[in-house]
Formats: structure tokens, sequence, C-alpha cells
């Protein structure tokens, strides 16, 4: 592919801390490569606000391989921008032309209150893990893999769904900002193993329950959350989930303290 | 997890709202089943309306009816109020249809549409026939029953009644269209295996059904069927 420069138009969320209210501020870059990825593009306007002795933007970012979750960027419109089951930090340059304008936000979501500019707290996707995302084994030596047989089917799709990477892309994208897509896939991850078999009723009541909580809202089966989803979340793991809670709670299954 | 869980949490609210979505399904094939008689015959239509009339299994069903109804419009508003309220400040540039379809975004909107029509329609045909009276009375086979379809013509010769009654039958499509699927979604029978099927089954029935529905005020106003 061709090589090419490019100016544009920022229009990002600045907004200072999760008290305040934030607002929208404009700024140019200016020769941009078409090879850089998105959040070089950001590091580039970063060090040159710094170098106007202005304020960085707050944004996050670890792995820049797509697989930590971290880069939230809500972008035209559309989570992690554009393409298709990509994060932003692999969302390239050679999307845009010279002269495009793009909007970023940071994800918007009252369980996800935004800490500073673009960056929001995911903490209550952690707790949603803590309240039933993970299976008690004692310690001790580990376990021969194979000790346990498992149908080539159920691993398959128990890896599939344990490909989230909990970045948070489907509660930003869904109309109702529900974390129904998350909360699925890491039940379903469990719930499709023997291992997980044990806890699997109290798993599903106590993990929607804690999503509940956290004011996630209520999914209505719209699947934008699937069509957003960087690692490919089937809404195949929510039918799954709606069957693990309807077990629970057909069999008279409790809540945990 | 007790039985207020059905009512307050997320899964549970669905699922009140799949349940009553599917009785109501129900509720449609019959009603549009009994009405197409009306392209039959005049008496095989009104022997149909009175038989539902005088059933007591009907009536004791008909009360069913409007509980399902009731519960569905409550927990579908408590629905769409929670739902609001999750997102706090909104997004500047939204994503549209590009990630979802309209009418699986709207279905508040295209509910309330229906339930205005609904207001109209108990108004026209049900209050008279079960409450105030005051319809022709006719005999089919010795036996005398009210004029039902005397009645659906007088209705449908006002050209805006047709027109409220056509946008409730075009909302009610949409809504169908994503509610069939949704419904069987919150019940977990989506497997891989099924998913195609429902999808399918669900336009199919929703335009069916509807077409049917949208046929009989405008054979009526058209003077195709007399
Ligand atoms: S389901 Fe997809 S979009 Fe949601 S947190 Fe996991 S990886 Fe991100
Ligand atoms: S920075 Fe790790 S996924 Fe984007």
């Amino acid at each position: 592919m061709e090589h090419y420069t490019m100016n544009l138009t920022l229009k990002i969320w600045k907004q200072k801390n999760c008290k305040e209210r934030g607002r929208f501020e404009t700024y140019q870059v200016k020769n941009i490569s078409s090879e850089m990825s998105f959040l070089e593009m950001f590091d580039v306007l970063n060090e040159q606000l710094i170098a106007e002795g202005k304020e960085p933007i707050a944004f996050d970012h670890d792995c820049r391989e797509g697989i930590c979750g971290m880069c939230s960027m809500y972008i035209n419109g559309r989570a992690h921008g554009p393409w298709h089951q990509t994060t932003t930090c692999q969302l390239h340059m050679r999307e845009y032309k010279d002269g495009d304008t793009i909007v970023v936000e940071p994800w918007r979501a009252k369980a996800f209150p935004v800490l500073k500019d673009l960056v929001v707290d995911r903490t209550a996707f952690d707790r949603i893990i803590q309240a039933g995302g993970y299976i008690s084994v004692n310690t001790g030596n580990a376990v021969d893999a194979n000790a346990i047989p498992i149908n080539k089917q159920d691993a398959d799709e128990s890896f599939a769904a344990a490909a989230c990477i909990g970045c948070g892309a489907c509660v930003a994208a869904c109309p109702n900002a529900s974390a129904m897509l998350y909360v699925s896939a890491k039940v379903s991850q469990l719930a499709l193993l023997t291992q997980g078999h044990p806890e699997r009723k109290s798993r599903a009541l106590n993990m929607v329950a804690q999503m509940d909580k956290e004011g996630f809202g209520s999914c209505t089966n719209i699947g934008a959350c699937e069509a957003e989803c960087p690692k490919g979340i089937s809404l195949e793991n929510i039918a799954r989930l709606n069957r693990e809670y309807i077990g629970a709670v057909f069999s008279g299954s409790e809540e945990k303290g | 997890m007790n039985w207020k869980h059905y009512f307050t949490t997320s899964i549970g609210k669905k699922l009140v709202m799949g349940f009553t979505g599917l009785f109501l399904i129900v509720f449609l094939v019959v009603h549009c089943y009994l009405n197409s008689m009306i392209f039959v015959s005049r008496e095989a239509f009104n022997a149909a309306a009175d038989f539902m009339a005088t059933c007591v299994a009907m009536r004791i069903l008909e009360v069913g009816l409007f509980a399902g109804i009731f519960l569905h419009i409550i927990q579908g508003f408590m629905l769409v109020r929670k739902n609001a309220s999750t997102r706090g400040e909104r997004y500047a540039v939204s994503a549209g249809n590009k990630t979802s379809a309209w009418y699986s975004r709207s279905m508040g909107l295209l509910g309330t549409l229906i339930f205005l029509f609904l207001i109209l329609h108990i108004n026209h045909f049900w209050v008279p026939s079960r409450i105030t009276g005051g319809l022709n009375p006719t005999e089919v086979h010795g036996v005398e029953m009210h004029d039902l379809y005397q009645k659906m013509i007088d209705i449908f010769q006002t050209p805006w009644v047709v027109a409220v009654y056509l946008l409730g039958v075009f909302s009610l499509a949409w809504h169908l269209i994503h509610g069939f699927y949704s419904a069987f979604q919150t019940m977990g029978l989506t497997m891989p295996k099924y998913k195609a099927l429902i999808r399918i089954v669900g336009i199919i029935f929703s335009i069916v059904i509807c077409l049917l529905f949208a046929l009989m005020p405008v054979s009526m106003f058209m003077g195709w069927v007399s």
C-alpha cells in the first residue's frame, strides 16, 4: 500500500476528573503517516501539546498489540474505530485521508465513570469477576492437563469465549450500556468446562446480580456488542448465559452472601 | 432467587417480556385466523366471533390476554426507563444503523405506537361487543348473535381510521421482527443449529400476519368484500 501523510482535525473529549463536566477540544495534527497506528497519532499530538506547554490528553493503553483491552476510544461513533474486530491500537491511519475530522470520545456508561479525558474506570468488570468468574480449587501440585477429558467442541467454544479481553467495547456500543456480552463470555468459558460445573448455578446468579448492581443496562438483543467486539465474542454466549441463569433460577438456587 | 427476581433482575425482566411476548404472538395467530373468516363469508366470521364471545374457556383466556398485555407493557416500560438511564452523557457521534437495526433499538417507540392503536382498536370492537352492546343482531344457522361483520364494514369506511390501523399494523410488523427472535434469544433457545431458522421464521411470520391484518381494513374500505 502506498505511503502518504495527512493533516487532520481532531475533536477530543477533555474532562478534568469524574466530577467536572467535560467538553470537546479541537486540535490540529500535521504530517501524520498513513503507517502509524491510531495511538501513535495520539503520541504525536501529545508530544506537540507538551512542546507547547499544554496538558497532554490522557488515554489508556498498554500492550498496543490488541490483547490487553486497555485502549478504549469511541472514534467517530464507533467503539475502537471503524475496523471490524480491531482494537484502537491496531487501527491504522491509512483508514483516514488528508483533511479528515475525527471525533474521539471516552466509553460512555454510568458504570464506567470517566476518570480523565478518555480514561474510564472499568473496575466494575473486576467486581463482576470477583462475584463468581472463577473456579474454586485447592492449591498444591498442578493437576495433569489430561486428567479430565473434555470434548473438543466444548473446549473450542470455551476457548473462543475466553478470548474476551475485558475491553468494554460491548458496553460502550450497546444502546442500553449493557454488559451482557462480557458477562456471557466470562460465564461461558467456565460453564463449558467440567471444572466450571460445581459452581455454575451460583456463578450465573452472582455475576448477573453484580452486573445489575453496577448499573449496567438490560440486554434487549440488539446485537451492537457483537458487531463491535474486537475479539468476535458471539451472541451465542448471551443465549448460553440466559440458559445458565434460567437453569439456576428454576432449580431454586440461591445467590451467595 | 425468589419470585421478585423475575421482575427486578435484568434477565428476569427480559424473561417476563419473552414469555408474555410469545403468548401474545400465539394470540395474534388465533386473532388473525378468526378474522380471516371475513374473506370467507359474513356468516363464517360472525359465527367465529360469537364463539370467542360466548365460549367460557375463551373468556377465561381473554382475562389472561389482558393480563399478558398489561405485564408486557409495564415490564417494557420499566426496561426502557432503566435502559435510558444507564448511558449518562450522550455520544456526540453515534454508530446509528452501522452496528444494529433501527427497529431493534426502537422497540419502546414501536410498542407505544401499537399501544395507542390498541386503545382505539379495543374501543372500536371489544367495548361494544362485550360491554356497551349496541351492535345489530343477526342470525346464523338459527342462532342469534352480534353482526360484528357489519360493525367492521361501518368502521372501515373512514379513511383516517384505516390509516391508523395500517400504521398500527406496520409498527407491529417491525416490533415482531425483532421481538420474535429476541424472545427465543432471551430464553436461550438460539443455539447455532436453530438460530437462522428462528430468524427466518420470525421474519416470515411477522410479514405474513401483518399483511393479512392490513388487508382487512383495506378490503372493507375498498369494498373487495361485502
Ligand atoms: S465481549 Fe468483546 S467487547 Fe466486550 S469486553 Fe469482551 S472483548 Fe471487549
Ligand atoms: S493497547 Fe492493549 S489492546 Fe490496545
